[in-house]
């Protein structure tokens, strides 16, 4: 085992299926010569050359158009979105394209993509720049939607998203990709659509995804001072939805608190607190909470921005509150 | 019989109605069939009939009024008959008289401002997750204990009952064991019980067109349980011997635990009986329990004897004598009465000879047992002395009609005149 940072993870990756399948190929904004905007891409242009590191133009709409043509042409794409909020130019490509393709053409073309890039809030990057969209795209039939908390995950889900014959939307944490975790120096690979649990604890269901995996760990060490025992579960793929772990964790605590960075209205969080209340109704205490992103566009300032994002504080105060402790 | 005569859906959007004009007067009278007003919905406007015959009593609504579908408008009854428990509740106000919220008398803004139609605030508050009054946990977990939720107090948000008040109740009161009772004897019928916990405990039972009428029809006489009543002799001289014979043996079976497995027997012959009414079926319950009432002091109370069809009758009387004892002294707890399928009331230790009793909800039926009596009897056409017992059977005619009352009447005596039958 190696300890790693979540970018060298996902740079293993990449390099692996590139080296195992020539079908593979990266494209996107300075992923070649640049080495990548946040050197995900480090030494790939070397290894595979400009036919399989291709660097594009500031067009994300038309470079996602290639991708697809490119996957029904039997090649298998890396699209690299710099950030997910640049993929909103592009949303045609991947929603109208890339998800529909095998449905409209009767099963003639498979789309064996990936559209890979980092998503949700930096630092101070403001309103257009700090969105984090998994609840857009996981609403969308066709797609499949992963999202990594630890370097393990992030380079076995990417290694199997590059080997999926659907079009998978893998987003990354941006403030992630300096976090250090360990992989395995032997290959493997995490199958999609597998929940994992990140800690084990009895009191309370914390469900996290991403970087708000993080926050969760945080906040299940500081209440486990007061003598609180949080179950911490991370579904890794948010489409399709792996809810027995979930399921089986409430029946166990008869509480659920959901994390989700994005916005709250028709989150990812509000889907999975109606898949646990439908699947586990009888077993609950509490009302299922939610703890989220709040719902204005991100602030510039940083104490603001502080504010609109979920804390480990914010998150204790909702555990609390399905305890019924205060 | 008076009918409450109410707004009908005249169209599949239809939500309210609006009375145009009344074709008929309080005292008229009316055929089914006849017009009896015009009202305007929301697609057309329609004449609408008159589903019984008899003389309006009262009309409710005013000419222009828009009524929510399914509220009272009218009542159609015999002439001179008391109709005023069909009439909405005094203290309510009529649909009528429903004004601005402001309590200003504006009598006559009602008639002359139709559009201000139903008032949303008729209906309770929106309810929130938070308005709940135990959570889903809380209700399983009583549900399961056999705990009555009313009784608890609820420490969660504005008194919600929660799993750690369900924990604090329980303890508090752990389920009363069954103290050292003596064990071999109940082999048998423990293993017999077991066996039948593992399977359903009721079947739904689809109403039939005709018993879906008889339902309706008979609720509107006597609501909401429509009862009818059978009453049989039993000739109880071998049961009167079986019990001497047992007391001179010491044993404390009573004839009321023989009766309560007779009955229990017949149950088992004719599960139509063991049943309740559920709205749109017939649920029949797969296990007897039967529910003894026991006078108390300031009422009475039926604990439940579990799967008594399949007990012998040592540890019915067992059971009952105990269950009847920590009913007086008012120490049962929750799951010991409730949950009977079948109920038996018996006055006859009280010198009643015969009486008619009222079924326990959801129950389909309760037999009311009278004294056993010496009375001259005819056996081969000259008179001798015999030991005679009135049971009365009150069963809910939704659930069962006659035939089957007395089916279940005449297994019963069966098994009473010939005791060993049941062994």
């Amino acid at each position: 085992m190696a300890l790693i940072t979540y970018r060298d993870a996902l740079n293993q990756a990449l390099r692996e299926e590139l080296r195992r399948d020539p079908t593979v190929f990266l494209m996107g904004e300075e992923v070649g010569v640049y080495q990548g905007a946040y050197k995900v891409s480090k030494g790939l242009l070397q290894e595979f050359g400009p036919q399989r590191i291709v660097d594009t133009p500031i067009t994300e709409e038309g470079f996602a158009g290639v991708g697809v043509g490119a996957a029904m042409a039997g090649l298998r794409p890396i699209i690299e979105m710099m950030t997910w909020n640049f993929s909103l130019v592009a949303i045609d490509q991947i929603v109208n394209g890339a998800a529909k393709m095998l449905y409209m053409s009767g099963g003639q073309f498979k789309i064996p993509m990936v559209f890979r890039g980092p998503g949700g809030a930096a630092h101070q990057l403001a309103a257009q720049h700090s969105q984090s969209l998994e609840a857009w795209y996981a609403s969308v039939p066709g797609l499949k939607v992963v999202a990594p908390s630890t370097p393990y995950d992030a380079k076995g889900l990417l290694k199997s998203a590059i080997r999926d014959d659907d079009p998978v939307i893998f987003m990354e944490g941006e403030t992630l990709y300096g976090s250090k975790g360990e992989v395995p120096d032997e290959e493997y690979t995490i199958p999609l659509g597998v929940t994992d649990v990140k800690r084990r604890g009895t009191d309370v269901t914390v469900v996290a995804w991403s970087k708000m995996v993080t926050v969760a760990l945080k906040a299940a060490e500081t209440l486990a001072a007061e003598g609180i025992s949080c179950e911490v579960i991370d579904p890794r793929t948010l489409r399709p939805l792996d809810d027995g772990p979930i399921l089986e964790s409430v029946r166990k605590t008869n509480r659920c608190v959901i994390l989700e960075e994005g916005w709250p209205y028709a989150g990812v969080s509000a889907q999975i607190a109606y898949q646990v209340q439908q699947g586990a109704f009888g077993d609950l205490d509490a009302p299922i909470a939610r703890v989220t992103g709040l719902d204005v566009p991100m602030p510039y300032a940083k104490n603001l921005e502080h504010m609109v994002m979920p804390s480990p504080a914010r998150l204790i105060a909702a555990v609390r509150e399905v305890l019924y402790l205060d | 019989m008076a009918s409450r005569v109410v707004m009908p859906k005249l169209s599949d959007t239809m939500e309210e109605g609006r009375i145009l004009r009344w074709l008929k007067h309080e005292g008229d009278t009316i055929e089914t069939g006849q017009a009896l007003a015009e009202v305007e919905t929301d697609k057309a406007t329609v004449e609408m009939e008159a589903y019984t015959s008899g003389t309006i009593r009262k009309l409710i609504s005013t000419e222009g009024q828009f009524v929510k579908v399914g509220d009272l408008i009218a009542i159609i009854g015999a002439p001179g008959e008391d109709v005023s428990a069909l009439l909405p509740a005094a203290g309510a106000p009529a649909p009528a008289a429903e004004m601005t919220p402001s309590a200003a008398p504006a009598p006559a803004a009602a008639a002359q401002a139709p559009q201000a139609a139903p008032s949303p605030a008729a209906g309770p508050p929106a309810a929130t997750g938070r308005s709940l009054k135990a959570s889903p946990l809380a209700l399983r977990m009583a549900a399961e204990a056999g705990l009555d939720l009313g009784r608890l107090q609820g420490t969660g948000p504005q008194g919600r009952v929660i799993k750690r008040d369900i924990e604090a109740a329980l303890a508090q009161a752990p389920a009363a064991a069954p103290a050292s009772q003596p064990a071999p004897q109940r082999a048998r019928s423990l293993s017999l019980v077991a066996a039948r916990e593992s399977g359903p405990e009721s079947q739904d039972v689809e109403l039939s067109p005709v018993r879906r009428t008889i339902a309706k029809r008979l609720v509107q006489s006597k609501g909401p349980v429509p009862h009818f009543y059978l009453t049989i002799d039993v000739a109880m001289d071998r049961v009167w011997d079986a019990y001497k014979a047992l007391r001179d043996q010491k044993s404390s079976i009573s004839i009321n635990d023989i009766i309560v497995k007779a009955a229990a027997l017949a149950l088992r012959q004719h599960p139509e009986i063991n049943a309740s009414f559920a709205g749109d079926h017939v649920k029949v319950y797969s296990r007897v329990h039967i529910g003894m009432a026991v006078a108390l002091e300031d009422g009475l109370i039926t604990p439940v004897l579990r799967d008594a069809d399949l007990k012998p009758l040592e540890e019915i009387s067992e059971e009952a004598r105990s269950l009847a004892e920590r009913a007086r002294a008012k120490k049962l707890q929750p799951n010991e009465y409730t949950g009977a399928t079948f109920s038996i009331s018996n006055l006859g230790m009280m010198g009643i000879e015969e009486f008619s009793a009222i079924i326990n909800p959801p129950e389909a039926a309760i037999l009311a047992v009278g004294a056993v009596r010496q009375v001259p009897v005819i056996v081969d056409g000259a008179v001798t002395v015999g030991w005679r017992m009135k049971a009365t059977l009150s069963v809910d005619h939704r659930v069962a009609d006659g035939a089957a009352g007395a089916r279940f009447l005449q297994t019963l005596r069966k098994f009473l005149e010939h005791p060993l039958l049941m062994a």
